[in-house]
């Protein structure tokens, strides 16, 4: 279950944000402080995780750090999923 | 006093990192009038070297035509130097309402207002007309003025990948449920010099009942048939809800910027636009000297058309010489270096050969796509380009880049 959402995450950031196909995204590459996310673009992927995994996340918590690596959202999507 | 030894240690540390990460900006004193043959002082202190200028954004050449020159000397002597107001007090001239409707006319919108810069009407243009019922949709490389104005703007905000329209479709869909939708596009990329494909995005406006503004700061005066601007190349004159553009490029470069557009927009900025509100606007001085510009423009095409054979010419130019040339049909022509110290060592070479051009790298372009932007412009002379290839090919050549393809570069200089 875990490596699902893991990967889940991780195919829609490649999707919706990587442009060079060169480029090797991991889990614990940097997105935003590495520039392939701008503050901008995390709207989509709030909205994303927010319709897939039927959570809500208050905006205080989507902060560029909680969004920075896919581990990173994924330890974030997990605390919502858990508390509902 | 309160600058202490503290606060004094939290600035110097902040320099050393941007030194250490290569990216501490150093102006290079130009001791000429902006052209295409430049006299610089680099470093400073140093002595004066005559170079020609492959950097500037004067794509007509008119920053310091004589023409102009004479309009604006009359326009201080007629006008005076400074209005010591806002517009809606005592700042407004006729001849600022004037070059409005020159503007106005010559994009072919319904009304337009002057800005003190295209960065302030960015900064101003989205919090006078939308609130946070409504979305904005910005490509993802627009201006860095544009996503200042966003950030100073209620509504909410998302992007769209570079260009591509399926990605914009798809995010009009997802904000269908806004009440209003604005797209936003640079109509010429200022990095990769590509134009927004406007046409198509015009219907997808159309399809989902959503606005469309475009900053064509890098294209008023010299895109489309008459230099009417990506609008006028795509033909959708009249179909573009705001466009955002600058006197401070090729309408003569000296400063000043405007919004254009429907009549009711134009009407919210006079009333809610804060740097329209709180700052003077363009000097009788520089108004006349662009309402000048706008005469020699709507006299003959001449001008654009040479940019038009340069930019072909050295295009084709760099491309023959085995450089990596990012595509497209406007004067901006980035050289691909990918390597942010191979860009910088290049550029500094390239001085040493009488050019001058600066290398870009992150975080003003993504990362490990550094490059050299070249712009042309209609003041260059064929003899100025055969020059600044020679260099070029000689500097390409040092490097051993030329006919190399983007992996054996980064495989020789790292990414």
């Amino acid at each position: 279950m875990e490596e699902d959402i893991k990967d889940l995450i991780l195919n829609y950031v490649i999707n919706e944000y990587i442009e060079d196909e060169d480029e090797v995204i991991t889990y614990d590459t940097p997105l935003i402080s590495s520039g392939y996310v701008d503050s901008f673009s995390m709207v989509s992927l709030l909205v994303f995780l927010e319709n897939k995994f039927k959570i809500k996340i208050p905006p205080a918590k989507a902060t560029p750090e909680a969004f920075d690596t896919v581990n990173n959202i994924v330890a974030l999507v997990n605390q919502y999923i858990k508390k509902e | 006093m309160s600058y202490s030894n503290k606060i004094k240690d939290i600035y110097l540390h902040q320099l050393e990192e941007i030194r250490n990460a290569g990216i501490y900006k150093e102006e290079r004193f130009i001791h000429s009038s902006q052209a295409a043959d430049i006299e610089v002082e680099f470093p400073e202190g140093a002595g004066l070297k005559n170079v020609i200028n492959m950097c500037s954004n004067n794509y007509l050449g008119l920053s310091s035509h004589p023409d102009v020159l004479n309009a604006a000397h009359e326009g201080l002597e007629k006008r005076g130097y400074g209005m010591s107001s806002v517009r809606f007090i005592c700042g407004t001239q006729d001849i600022h309402r004037e070059l409005e409707n020159r503007v106005t006319e010559f994009l072919g919108t319904e009304d337009t207002i002057l800005f003190p810069s295209c960065m302030d009407a960015n900064a101003g243009v989205f919090e006078a007309i939308l609130t946070s019922e409504d979305i904005m949709i910005s490509d993802r490389l627009v201006h860095a003025s544009i996503i200042d104005g966003m950030r100073l703007c209620s509504a909410q905000h998302d992007t769209f990948k570079h260009s591509n329209i399926e990605h914009l479709e798809e995010k009009l869909q997802l904000h269908a449920d806004k009440r209003i939708k604005l797209v936003i596009t640079d109509g010429v990329f200022s990095m990769d010099g590509d134009l927004a494909k406007l046409d198509e995005m015009v219907n997808l406006c159309e399809k989902y009942d959503a606005m469309i503004l475009v900053d064509d700061s890098h294209s008023s005066g010299f895109i489309g048939r008459t230099g009417r601007g990506t609008h006028e190349h795509f033909n959708v004159i009249g179909k573009i809800d705001i466009i955002t553009t600058t006197f401070g490029k090729a309408l003569g470069g000296a400063s000043g910027g405007c919004v254009s557009g429907r009549k009711e927009i134009i009407q919210m900025c006079r009333q809610r636009a804060r740097p329209y509100l709180f700052s003077n606007t363009i000097s009788p001085v520089i108004i006349s000297g662009v309402l000048k510009v706008f005469d020699i423009l709507s006299s003959s095409t001449e001008r654009r058309d040479k940019l038009e054979k340069n930019a072909a010419w050295w295009r084709k130019g760099l491309t023959d010489a085995g450089f990596i040339v990012k595509e497209g049909n406007s004067p901006i022509v980035p050289v691909m270096l990918f390597n942010a110290k191979l860009s910088q060592d290049f550029s500094k070479d390239l001085y040493n050969e009488g050019i001058y051009a600066i290398g870009f790298f992150f975080p003003v372009v993504p990362n490990g796509q550094a490059r050299i932007r070249t712009q042309i412009s209609a003041g260059h002379e064929i003899h100025h380009l055969e020059k600044a290839l020679t260099a070029f090919i000689k500097v390409g050549e040092k490097y051993g880049i030329l006919g190399l393809t983007k992996e054996k570069i980064v495989e020789k200089y790292g990414p």
